[in-house]
């Protein structure tokens, strides 16, 4: 092979498949997102931004604007500063460390559908040992995912518990970058221990938290998807129903194609806003290695 | 004097807190264990149990037949295997491509390569993405199910950005000895990047192994779905009767990731932090 021809035959298969599976449904969706589909035919009509005007008057539809901006802020921002104080915890060289870093990882190979059944299973109202626990301690008996605002709660608690992992080894990461007569910190030191990480700690790993913060939005976002659909089905009274999972049941339980590639859309200018500011902000700053 | 009884009570702290964490997060798991070793009778038994009393197999099998997770399981394999395999293959090609050769258009395939990280096509596109299957005739088949991940373009930045640290000198010499660019490849770059190469796969393997949301979208008989949507069938059929035998099949459906990343844990968390893939 020559060497003159060599690199279009080596990048023919990568651009097949992202050509017929990534281009080509961007532009399908986008074509779609103008088209409403007529009651009985299959004929689709040029609407203009019809769908997109009455996607945003639906307050279904801003309602689960707001879900979901609540959901991502309040289950990104405690998994980011639990796995910042875990993973502290973690770079001590204390004995068996290593055995609480592979027990702390553990949740990262566990699939966001499996973290959602485990949590249904904990938080279900007669088996669960979680409603045993508050039962004893505070006589509470609470239906965690059929009733408002607690199902909202479940599936935080459970995207937290799949999320922190991954955080925390990039944490870990990070602190095993920075020199040690930096970290000397002590637990019983209270005082100086929470400067230290005011001043020295968090400036220094920022780069690492920006570059969390957006992985982490786009996980909430996206793959959090299963934790919802298994836990509470977006219930009740859509509570949990986040934009992803909004889309899902627009398109393929209730068929609305013209309202659901406009949710296409507003996803995709989404994901392209966080992507764009990701490269701008932690690309050029994160090195890892 | 001082500072070491300072540091002494530090350790045990932070020994007490670290134990304590580790039981919270391993906590689902355990109590999952346990659930799934009670008899039936025992499954709404009040206080729930922490620790297993009896051991009770009997979940297991009924579990692998509620909902056919032998063949859930298989399918799961076959589809992480081959979308691994593919994104390998594809990502090794294009990051050669870019890191190796000087051609026509480098730049424009580059960035046409990089607009698709904003178009993650198993959730933004689910919908366009299921037209095209539909046309394809591909729906409920295992080419639904990998063909359209089988090229990243996070692959195949990492291939390039790792090939660029290998010397240009050794392509001088594999030239002069006559090797052409495909032997290059194959028989000094692979064989270099060795262990880049085990990472990637293993964490594009428990990605594709995970995918939730495009296999329940785009199977439609039980023959053809993942052990992801095996699970969330199982709590659908069983969870008014008997959580043990839905806690069995989570423990069969998470046990191969869980176990590929106990035994291999460095090797995960090192290419983890090297390419920032989200599993």
């Amino acid at each position: 092979m020559s060497r003159k021809i060599a690199p279009y035959l080596l990048l023919i298969p990568t651009f097949l498949v992202i050509g017929l599976f990534i281009y080509w449904p961007a532009v399908y969706s986008f074509n779609l997102s103008f088209h409403r589909r007529t009651p009985f035919g299959n004929r689709m009509i040029f609407v203009g931004w019809k769908n997109f005007i009455r996607l945003f008057e639906w307050s279904e539809y801003t309602n689960t604007v707001v879900v979901t901006v609540s959901y991502v802020a309040l289950s990104v921002s405690i998994t980011v500063i639990l796995s910042l104080l875990l993973a502290m915890l973690l770079n001590q060289k204390i004995p068996g460390v290593r055995l609480y870093r592979t027990f702390i990882f553990a949740p990262y190979a566990i699939s966001p559908a499996i973290a959602g059944v485990l949590w249904s299973f904990l938080l279900n109202p007669v088996v669960g040992h979680v409603n045993y626990f508050l039962t004893k301690t505070f006589g509470l008996q609470v239906e965690w995912l059929t009733t408002k605002p607690y199902a909202f709660y479940s599936i935080v608690f459970a995207t937290v518990w799949k999320m922190m992992p991954f955080d925390v080894i990039f944490y870990l990461a990070g602190l095993q970058s920075i020199p040690d007569e930096l970290l000397e910190s002590s637990i019983i030191d209270g005082a100086s221990l929470w400067k230290r990480i005011r001043h020295i700690i968090v400036p220094l790993l920022s780069p690492i938290t920006f570059y969390l913060v957006i992985m982490n939005i786009i996980t909430t976002m996206f793959a959090a998807f299963a934790i919802i659909d298994v836990m509470t089905k977006g219930g009740p009274a859509n509570s949990t129903t986040t934009m992803i999972y909004r889309l899902y049941l627009d398109a393929f339980a209730f068929q609305k194609t013209g309202i659901a590639a406009a949710e296409s859309v507003v996803l995709f200018l989404i994901m392209s806003v966080v992507t764009i500011f990701y490269f701008l902000l932690v690309e050029k700053r994160v090195h890892y290695q | 004097m001082k500072m070491s009884t300072k540091r002494r009570i530090n350790t045990i702290l932070s020994e007490i807190i670290l134990i304590l964490i580790s039981f919270i997060v391993m906590m689902p798991v355990i109590l999952a264990i346990t659930m799934s070793l009670q008899h039936p009778t025992e499954v709404f038994s009040y206080p729930p149990k922490l620790f297993p009393s009896s051991f009770y197999l009997g979940n297991f099998p009924k579990a692998l037949q509620t909902v056919n997770l032998g063949r859930l399981l298989l399918n799961s394999l076959i589809v992480a295997v081959m979308i691994t395999i593919g994104k390998m293959i594809t990502g090794v090609f294009a990051g050669y491509a870019f890191a190796n050769f000087r051609f026509k258009g480098k730049r424009i395939a580059f960035a046409a390569l990089f607009i698709t990280l904003f178009l993650p096509a198993e959730t933004v596109m689910i919908l366009p993405l299921f037209l095209i299957m539909k046309k394809f005739g591909w729906v409920n088949t295992y080419w639904a199910l990998t063909i359209p991940f089988m090229a990243s373009a996070t692959n195949t930045f990492l291939m390039r950005q790792h090939l660029l640290t290998i010397p240009k000198e050794l392509e001088e010499a594999a030239m002069i000895d006559g090797a052409g660019p495909m032997r290059y490849l194959w028989r000094i770059l692979i064989p270099l990047s060795l262990p880049i190469l085990a990472g990637m796969s293993l964490v594009n393997f428990v990605y594709a192994w995970n995918m939730y949301l495009w296999p329940l979208i785009v199977t439609m008989s039980d023959e053809m779905k993942t052990v992801q949507i095996g699970v969330k069938m199982l709590i659908d059929a069983e969870s008014a009767n008997n959580w043990g035998i839905i806690m069995a099949g989570t423990l069969i459906a998470l046990a191969p990731t869980l176990l590929l990343f106990f035994t291999v844990q460095n090797l995960f968390v090192k290419s983890l932090v090297r390419t920032g893939i989200k599993g």
